[in-house]
Order: structure tokens, then sequence, then C-alpha cells
């Protein structure tokens, strides 16, 4: 084989995570009465440009989450074996940006770097200048040729992914058109926005995002897109990389800490009693310890303890994957408690209700009860706090990796990218780029989760069901 | 009420206990003092002698919780446990690693964070409220709809760009505070304008939103019909009928912060370069020193536990429908 598979701890939740919320849409997809508020979610056009915005991560983030070690070619075939160094999906479609590296900092779209260097000029002089960069630009002679360069590349991209996005549209209609309806009326229709579902809505926004995306790629083939960092790494890729760690922490931390929530948030409701004095007590012990002293003295024990168990984690992959996950462990333990709280309540109506009493004298077990009964009418509270907790989560990679207890220093992430950019900014000129590059990937994502957990609350909270 | 505040804290002896419990398993059973010893010596001077020399420095070299070598009452005081954990339920919080005593540590850095904390807690509560009652008036108009899209827009970003982009903004372009620092008494003020304003702004996404949904849940209940059947004009239906019953939700949401508003915030501090108990907790989370993060996580207990108790007398003051018992 010409690689070497490797599951990280995360790698694998992410895809029980992902069989999860396969396995619930086929369920959801088979009882009609759960698919009605999904459907009015659908119908919300920003919901639905949201979601686009959302897939568009999830992607990055799940090719990043396939990893694998690239087999060496040596010369003799004993020498033959796997490379040390963990590879993603991404890093591999991504060869070009995570090989092409500087020597130092580079704004976007530069061709000389950021620091003036002494070097030899041709008729022996030395000379103070900005020295070329490596690659970035590196196909242009001079400077005066980058603008209508960089113009030229961007209308081929433009043209290129606006071609394809025109040949995703045509493919849809040809599905999407009724029985017998010709398709110039349901391309009619589309552009109307006469549909249920927002097509129209959903084809913009992937356009977009398409045309978009194929700049990018495009001209980072040439161009330092979103300039470089201190060690000369491309900005754009080390922001596409702490995508997954961002989806990491918003995602597994609410996977890790449901099973708890829904099981000590019903038991508790449902038996009272002491089994109800206990639940009540452990979450509010956990809740008055204020969150981020909790992580810090958790994360804190976890350093120690990594510290003087070297043995057990061997690389810096595995070190920085293993913290990423106790991350989201102790992350899933500080806000367990509000969702078990709520549950706990719910229940405490429920167990009251007629079809509950009357299962019970029917004979059902407690448990059958509980799953059957009264875990499949707390869903909606479960589901909307999953989706309300995402950007929160997301949000709170970058504050805590900031205070020294996030996630590993190594490793790619916003908050990382976010600290290190402090220094930078005290610079003369300042090294804007790292800094506005983390802003808008961690924008769009925590705005298009915001937008899309609204939705999702609107029309699941009975509350606000009309 | 005497008799319910009372038991009230009763009821918080045995969470601080378990509170207690928690850090002691987190700090002495998970890492054993000799893996603090290590990592505070280095790497390169781990002898046995100066792991024994180190924990004898600072008091770690009792056994956990039982001394079987001692008599008496000694058996259970002469412990890690007592002198490292008991002890804090009287506020005594021992020294640091490099020797402070943490309760005057405390007392002396709790005056800066109360100054950022107090203005950024008043001045928000009155800003987001303000803001939220002016969406509600215009509700339903195009004004009401760019509030709301403004505020999920606010709260999509993270905290640390309002803090930099208010020091770029304010300090660096147009030089109006210091970046960062602090002065004691009236010099102060100039070091505290910023991080009050970066504070405010920073919470409205989230917060006027929020009221906003209180308010709209309000007005929508016949009261208030009422109060408009009778003539009254909208911005008195406002203040005086609405905007008084949505103080119940808004009042559980913020009474529970205000003692912790002691303890200060950690990133805000640390940024401006405040000296308070927030860059405290801060760096010593940076230096690894356990006894200070041991006792801001029980003062933060205490103070959270307080906090609860306070919402349930305030209840009682705003709602006469709820009795405490």
């Amino acid at each position: 084989m010409p690689f070497l598979p490797v599951f990280l701890t995360t790698d694998i939740l992410i895809y029980l995570l992902l069989a999860a919320i396969v396995g619930f849409a086929v369920y959801t997809s088979r009882h009609e009465h759960l698919r009605v508020p999904w459907r009015q979610v659908a119908r919300r056009p920003m919901a639905m440009a949201a979601l686009v915005i959302l897939l568009a991560y999830v992607v990055v983030g799940l090719m990043d989450s396939m990893h694998f070690r690239p087999r060496l070619e040596g010369l003799n075939p004993a020498e033959r074996g796997y490379s040390n160094e963990v590879l993603s999906v991404l890093d591999y479609v991504a060869r070009p940006l995570r090989t092409r590296v500087e020597t130092t900092y580079s704004a976007p779209f530069a061709m000389t770097a950021y620091i003036m260097e002494t070097v030899e000029s041709r008729d022996g002089h030395r000379v103070r200048e900005y020295p070329r960069l490596k690659y970035g630009g590196a196909h242009l002679k001079d400077a005066a040729e980058r603008a209508a360069d960089i113009a030229r590349r961007a209308g081929a991209a433009t043209a290129a992914g606006a071609a394809s996005w025109l040949l995703m549209v045509v493919v849809f209609l040809l599905i999407w058109r009724q029985h017998g309806e010709p398709s110039t009326q349901a391309a009619r229709r589309l552009v109307r926005g006469d549909s249920p579902v927002p097509w129209r809505t959903i084809w913009i926004t992937s356009g977009i995002l398409i045309v978009v995306a194929a700049n990018a790629g495009y001209l980072s083939l040439y161009y330092h897109i979103a300039g470089t960092d201190q060690v000369g790494q491309d900005v754009f890729y080390k922001s596409l990389k702490s995508v997954r760690t961002g989806l990491v922490i918003g995602t597994l931390t609410t996977l890790v800490m449901l099973p708890f929530a829904a099981l000590f948030g019903i038991t508790a409701g449902y038996f009272r009693g002491w089994v109800d004095d206990v639940i009540q007590y452990t979450y509010t012990t956990l809740s008055s310890i204020p969150g981020v002293l909790l992580i810090a003295a958790a994360i804190l024990s976890l350093q120690v303890y990594v510290a003087n168990h070297p043995e057990a984690f061997p690389d810096t992959t595995s070190r920085a994957d293993i913290r990423l996950l106790f991350l989201c462990l102790i992350l899933g333990v500080t806000s367990w408690t509000s969702l078990c709280r709520l549950l706990r309540g719910e229940t405490l109506k429920l167990r009251e209700v007629d079809y509950i009493q009357a299962s019970r004298a029917l004979g059902a077990g407690h448990f059958s009860v509980m799953a059957r009964h009264i875990l499949p009418n707390v869903m909606h509270i479960i589901l909307i706090t999953v989706v309300l907790d995402f950007s929160g989560l997301v949000l709170a990679e970058a504050v805590l990796s900031y205070v020294g207890v996030g996630v590993d220093p190594t490793m790619d992430s916003w908050g990382n990218m976010i600290n290190s950019a402090r220094l930078e900014m005290a610079r003369e000129p300042i090294v804007w780029w790292s800094l506005a590059s983390a802003f808008v990937f961690m924008f769009g994502l925590v705005l298009s989760a915001n937008l899309f957990a609204d939705a999702v609350r609107d029309a699941f909270d009975p509350r606000l069901r009309k | 009420m005497i008799a319910y505040i009372i038991r009230r804290l009763l009821y918080a002896i045995p969470i601080l206990i378990g509170v207690n419990l928690l850090t002691f398993t987190l700090f002495f059973f998970i890492n054993s003092p000799d893996d603090m010893a290590r990592i505070h010596l280095g790497v390169k001077r781990v002898t046995p002698e100066a792991i024994a020399g180190w924990k004898e420095d600072h008091g770690y070299n009792k056994p956990l919780l039982y001394d079987a070598a001692a008599t008496g009452a000694a058996k259970l005081t002469d412990t890690i446990f007592f002198t490292h954990s008991v002890k804090l339920f009287v506020f005594d919080f021992g020294y640091s690693d490099d020797g402070r005593d943490i309760g005057y540590d405390i007392r002396q850095r709790m005056w800066p964070s109360l100054a950022i904390a107090i203005p950024v807690f008043l001045v928000g509560i009155l800003a987001y409220i303000t803001f939220a009652l002016l969406l509600v008036f215009f509700r339903g108009t195009y004004l009401d709809t760019s509030g709301v899209v403004l505020c999920v827009i606010m709260m999509s970003v993270s905290l640390l760009f309002y803090v930099i982009g208010g020091q770029f903004l304010v300090s660096m372009l147009l030089r109006l505070t210091p970046i960062s620092g602090y002065d004691t008494g009236f010099h102060a003020v100039k070091f505290v304008v910023l991080p009050v304003i970066v504070g405010v702004v920073s919470g409205i996404g989230s917060s006027a939103r929020m009221y906003r949904t209180f308010f709209l849940e309000e007005i929508g209940k016949d009261y208030v019909r009422t109060a408009r059947a009778k003539g009254l004009p909208e911005l008195r239906v406002l203040f005086r009928h609405v905007l008084k019953n949505a103080m119940i939700p808004i009042l559980t949401g913020v009474v529970v912060v205000i003692p912790l508003l002691f303890i200060g915030n950690l990133i805000m501090e640390s940024f401006f370069g405040i000296p308070g108990l927030g860059s405290y907790t801060i760096d010593a989370i940076n230096s690894q020193d356990f006894a200070i993060v041991r006792a801001m996580v029980f003062l933060g207990s205490v103070l959270y536990i307080v906090g609860l108790i306070l919402t349930d007398i305030t209840y009682t003051l705003v709602d006469p429908r709820v009795r405490l018992n």
C-alpha cells in the first residue's frame, strides 16, 4: 500500500459522530412527525444559506480527519517503511500550500519578504533590500506584472468556478423538475424562487462559495493569498487546518456530554427521591466551579501527567490529539450541567402525564418508559441545546487557547493564531494578515452556526411554534 | 426569610466540600506532589533529595489523607488534605509556590478587578436594556430587523477580536487611551475607560437579543393590551409595564454574577495589563502555581453560591408570587 492509515482518537470519535448523525437522519426521514420541524428549517432561506457554508466547513474538517502515514521510497527494499509524519487527506490535497514554506513573514500576495535583509547584488555590493520570496509570485520577473497577473488568474478561476457551478445547476434542474415539466419552466421556477425549499438561495450561496474557493485554490498555487507567518508557513493553509480543531471542539464536546446529561437528567426527574438529590448535588457542585478555572485545573493536571509519562505519547501529533480530546471532555463536564437541569425539569413534568402513567400501569419497566416515552419527548430540548452550544464552544476554544489552557500550542487553531497575532500587531508595519485570516474563518463558521441554530430553535421549540 | 437564608447557607456547605474534594483529587491524586516537584524543578535537576526538599519547603511532605505516625487528632490534621484543602474553609489560602501570602495578594488585587468589573456590569446592563427596548419600540420595522441582524453578527465575533480591535483603533490609531497598564487612585480612570468600552460592546450581541425576547414575551400578554386599551402611550407601556415585568428573567441572569465580579475577567485583565485577580489567575496558570489556582477555584465557587442565594432573595423582592420555603 502506498500509505498506512492512522486513526487518531478524535478521528474515530468523529466517524462515530458522523454515523450517529446519519442514523438520526435516516430515522427522522422515516417518521413524519419528526420531519415536520426539519421541513420548517429547510424553508428558511437564511438557515439554508448558513447550512451550505457549514457543509463547506464540514467537508474541510472531514478531509482533515482522515490521517495516514505516506510510504517512504527507500532505495533498497529493507529500508522501505512508512514515514513518521502523520498527514491528512487535506494535507495531501493542499500539498503545494504545505510545502512552499518561506523564511519569514510576508504580506498577502507579496512577492518580497516582510523583513529587510542584507544581500549581495550582482556587482558585489552589499545592499539592504526586501528579498524576493522563494515561492510567492516566483513565476513573475517584475513586481509591475503582479496586478495584471493576479487579475488574469482571478478571471480564469472565476470563469472555471462559474462554469462548474452552472453545470451543477443544470444537472440539478434535470433531476429537480417535476415529471413532464419542460426544463425552461423549471429554470424559471428556480430563478423566481418559486419552491418551498429556497433552492434559489442555496444555489446563489453555493455559487459564491464555489467561485471564492476556485479563486483561493488557483491563486494560492502562485501566491500566499493570506500571507505567511513568522516561520514562513502559509496562513491560508493554517486557517484551513484550524477548521478541524474548531469543529472537533464544537461537536465532540457535545457528543461526550450528551449521554451523561440525558441519562442523569432523565433519571433524576423520573425517579426523584435520593437519586434526584445525588444528581442535583453533583451538578450543583460542578457548575459552582467557574468554568475557566475548572478547565485550567484539569488541563494543568493533564500537562503534568503527559510530561511525566512521555512513553504513552510518543509523537507531537498524538500528544496534541490527546489534549484536544481531553479539552473536549472537560468542556463537556462544564457544559452538561445546564442541559441536565433542563432535562430533569422536563422529565418531572412528563412523568405525571397520562400516557406515561398508562404505560406504567400496563406493566412497562422503568427503563423502557424512559427510553421509549420520555427520551423522544425531550429530544427537542437536546437538539436545541446541541446546536445553540456549538458556536459558543468554537468561541470558547479561542479564549482558552489564549489563556494557555486550550488546545496544544503546536496544533493549528484559530485561538493559537490570534494568540500569536498579539505580538505581530505591535510590529511596524503591523502584521495583520494572521489575525484577519483567523477572523474571517472563525466569523464565517460561528455566524452560519448561529443562523442555523436560530432556525432549528424556532422550529423545535414548542413555545415558539405557531 | 432569615431562616431561609440560613438554610441555604447550610446547603452550601456540602457543595463546598464537594468542590474541595474535587480540586483535591485533581491536584493531589491525579498528580502526586512528586510530579509537581518534578515540573517545578525542571527535568534536569531532579534528584530524590531535591524533590524531598521542594516538598518540605511547600508543605507537601505530609501524607495525603491520614498520618499514621502522628498521635491523637494530629492523625487527621497533620496531612496535606487538612493543611491545604480544609483550611480553605476559613479562607486561609496559604502561600503560593514563590512564598507569597495568597490571602494578602487576593485582598490587594481585588480592587483593580472591581474597578473594571463594576463599570462593565452597570454600564452594560443599562446599555443592553436601552438597546433592547429601542428594538422593541420599533418592533416589526426594518430598524428592528437590522438591529437583530447586528446582534447576531456581533455575537459571532470572538471577545479576543473586540479586545485587539479596540486596542488598535482607540489606542494605536486615535491615541485616546493607553494600550494597557494600571495606576492607583484617580489616575486609573484613563486605563479603565477602554476595557469598560470593550467589555460592554462585546456583550451587546447576545444580551440585547436575549432581553429583546424577554420584552417581546411580555408584550404579547393581556395586561399590556389592557394598558394600551386604556390609552397609555407606548413609551409609558414599555417603561411602566413591560420593563418592570421583564426584569424578573433579566435579574435571574444578572444577580448571580454580581459576587463573581470580585474575581475579575481573565481575558480583559491580562490583555489590558490590569493587576487584578483575573490576571493573577492567568499568571498562576502559566507558571503552574497550583496553590493559587486551588484558592481561586474555591473562592469562585463560594462566590457563585452566594450569587445563587442572592438570586433567590431578589426573586422574592421583585416577584411577590414567589415565596421562599
